[in-house]
């Protein structure tokens, strides 16, 4: 009966004559887009093959290879400050809480450009001391700050989120605060909080770029700072190509993990 | 005969301006079984949690085996593991499986090693007749099961007491007997028991002692047959007329 009907109607009506516009624009878009395009000054610009080649092997084991160290040495610092100033931030002594609240409204407010360049510049013309592992040390230092404001609260969310009836359980059963945070409330906040966190893991991989305005020697070049000197050597865009494709290669599959998981966290739930 | 393990004197309780219990003065023998009723918002539940503390009595006293848990000196740990607690909601830790929920108290504050916390586990499991369910997760568990776990989790700390904050009011009508029918063995066998319950089948014929509340008072408090059967006060009357017609 229903597929009758569907078949007396004359086709441009089964389409809709909006979805049958925005067929007809996408069309003229690529047409446009054959027919004007230089590709051979795209192709030079942004897919030079003798540059890709040039790029290689130290795209890979200088460049790479810093963004994820970068970016493994930020979150592991940024983590562990993080849940320190989530405990204190939900401590019963004042102070503490004030000091976790002003952090970490200080560091969610600033952009994180500004922190990277106190941690880089400001601290040693201040103090006259280095942050030591040099410009990468430095930027991975400014950037665990930053993330630390934001994991924070994440972490405190996740906690928050652990039913009362947890710590009230442990507590009855004898166990100290301290035991029951570490055993029985934090495993279960972390598991929680395992998307957002991986979403911030994605955030910083692409935070390190900001490393780029501190400088850095040669063999402490991350992606897009390695991209931008080559892009001066080469006289054309294809370096940036190139580390967008690393970028990514590394963050979808990331995010793609975070879909599966929230997923699987919504039907673990019900 | 020592004093009685569980006294409470004088005891107020405020939520903000609220006064949740006014002036409670109660006490349970060793080896006695005391169910406590009476309607939502009479307090029952608050003068349980105030026993072991999980909530702070604004003031007045509470001696656990003569010593003062509302004292800022006091163990509050200590004494915590001398009391096992049973709640509404069940509350096993969802990230252990049966085993681990049963001993991490175990070894974290009594020091018991790993295979003595694993008997008394087991041993314990036994005894609320859930031993095949030693590698389950809660999750997996019906609600009467995870009760029963629950109980089993608390019997492991080798409590001198037990108090149950309503114990079956979570649960399907179907799964309520097999929780009353641990609890009634546990009075059995001489536990020494604070029961907040709805259920008043249990509290006849299981309890020594009916206390009523209402309005944050004790009304009423007497053997099961004089509470239940006979009351002295229009309250009690009241409510157990509202209970009984709810049955029906």
């Amino acid at each position: 009966m229903v597929a009758t009907t569907r078949a007396a109607r004359p086709w441009w009506k089964r389409v809709g004559l909006g979805r049958l516009a925005m067929y007809v624009v996408l069309v003229l878009i690529v047409l446009l887009f054959v027919f004007f395009a230089d590709f051979e000054k795209i192709q030079r610009n942004f897919f030079d093959w003798e540059t890709i080649e040039r790029m290689f092997p130290d795209v890979i084991t200088i460049a790479a290879k810093n963004t994820v160290i970068a970016t493994v040495l930020t979150f592991a610092i940024g983590l562990v400050l993080a849940l320190l100033l989530a405990l204190m931030k939900r401590s019963t002594i004042g102070p503490y809480r004030w000091f976790a609240s002003g952090y970490i409204e200080l560091f969610r407010g600033l952009p994180a450009l500004i922190t990277l360049i106190l941690v880089a510049f400001g601290l040693p013309i201040a103090f006259g001391w280095d942050i030591p592992g040099g410009r990468l040390g430095q930027g991975v230092i400014g950037l665990s700050l930053v993330a630390a404001a934001y994991m924070a609260e994440t972490i405190r969310a996740g906690i928050e989120a652990v039913p009362r009836g947890q710590m009230e359980a442990a507590r009855s059963l004898g166990m100290s605060r301290a035991n029951a945070m570490a055993f029985i409330i934090l495993p279960q906040a972390f598991r929680i909080i395992i998307p957002p966190l991986t979403n911030e893991f994605v955030l910083l991989i692409k935070d390190t770029s900001l490393f780029f305005v501190i400088g850095t020697t040669p063999a402490s070049r991350e992606l897009t700072k390695f991209a931008r000197d080559f892009m001066t050597d080469a006289r054309n865009a294809t370096p940036l190509t190139v580390v967008a494709v690393l970028y990514l290669l590394i963050t979808l599959p990331l995010t793609a993990m975070v879909r599966r998981l929230e997923r699987s966290a919504s039907r673990g739930k019900r | 005969m020592s004093a009685n393990p569980i006294q409470v004197r004088d005891l107020h309780k405020y939520f903000g301006e609220l006064e949740v219990l006014r002036g409670i003065d109660f006490e349970v023998a060793a080896g006695e079984v005391v169910c406590v009723i009476g309607p939502s918002g009479s307090g029952k539940s608050t003068l349980l949690r105030c026993v072991n503390r999980l909530e702070e009595p604004t003031s007045g006293t509470i001696l656990i085996e003569g010593e003062d848990i509302t004292d800022p000196e006091a163990n509050i740990d200590q004494l915590r593991a001398k009391i096992g607690m049973v709640f509404q909601q069940f509350n096993l830790f969802p990230h252990l499986n049966v085993l681990r929920n049963l001993t991490i108290a175990q070894r974290k504050v009594l020091g018991r090693s790993d295979d003595e916390a694993n008997q008394v586990a087991a041993a314990m499991l036994e005894r609320v007749g859930l031993s095949d369910k030693i590698d389950e997760f809660p999750a997996r568990l019906s609600g009467g099961q995870q009760q029963r776990v629950a109980i089993a989790r608390a019997l492991c700390m080798n409590p001198d007491m037990m108090l149950f904050d309503e114990p079956t009011s979570a649960l399907d009508p179907e799964l309520i007997g097999e929780v009353l029918d641990v609890m009634r063995t546990l009075a059995d066998e001489g536990m020494t028991m604070m029961v907040v319950t709805h259920e008043m089948g249990f509290a006849h014929n299981v309890a020594d002692r009916v206390v009523f509340m209402d309005g944050g008072v004790i009304v009423e408090d007497g053997p099961p047959d004089q509470v239940l059967g006979n009351p002295q006060h229009e309250r009690t009357r009241k409510f157990l007329r509202a209970v009984a017609q709810a049955e029906e």
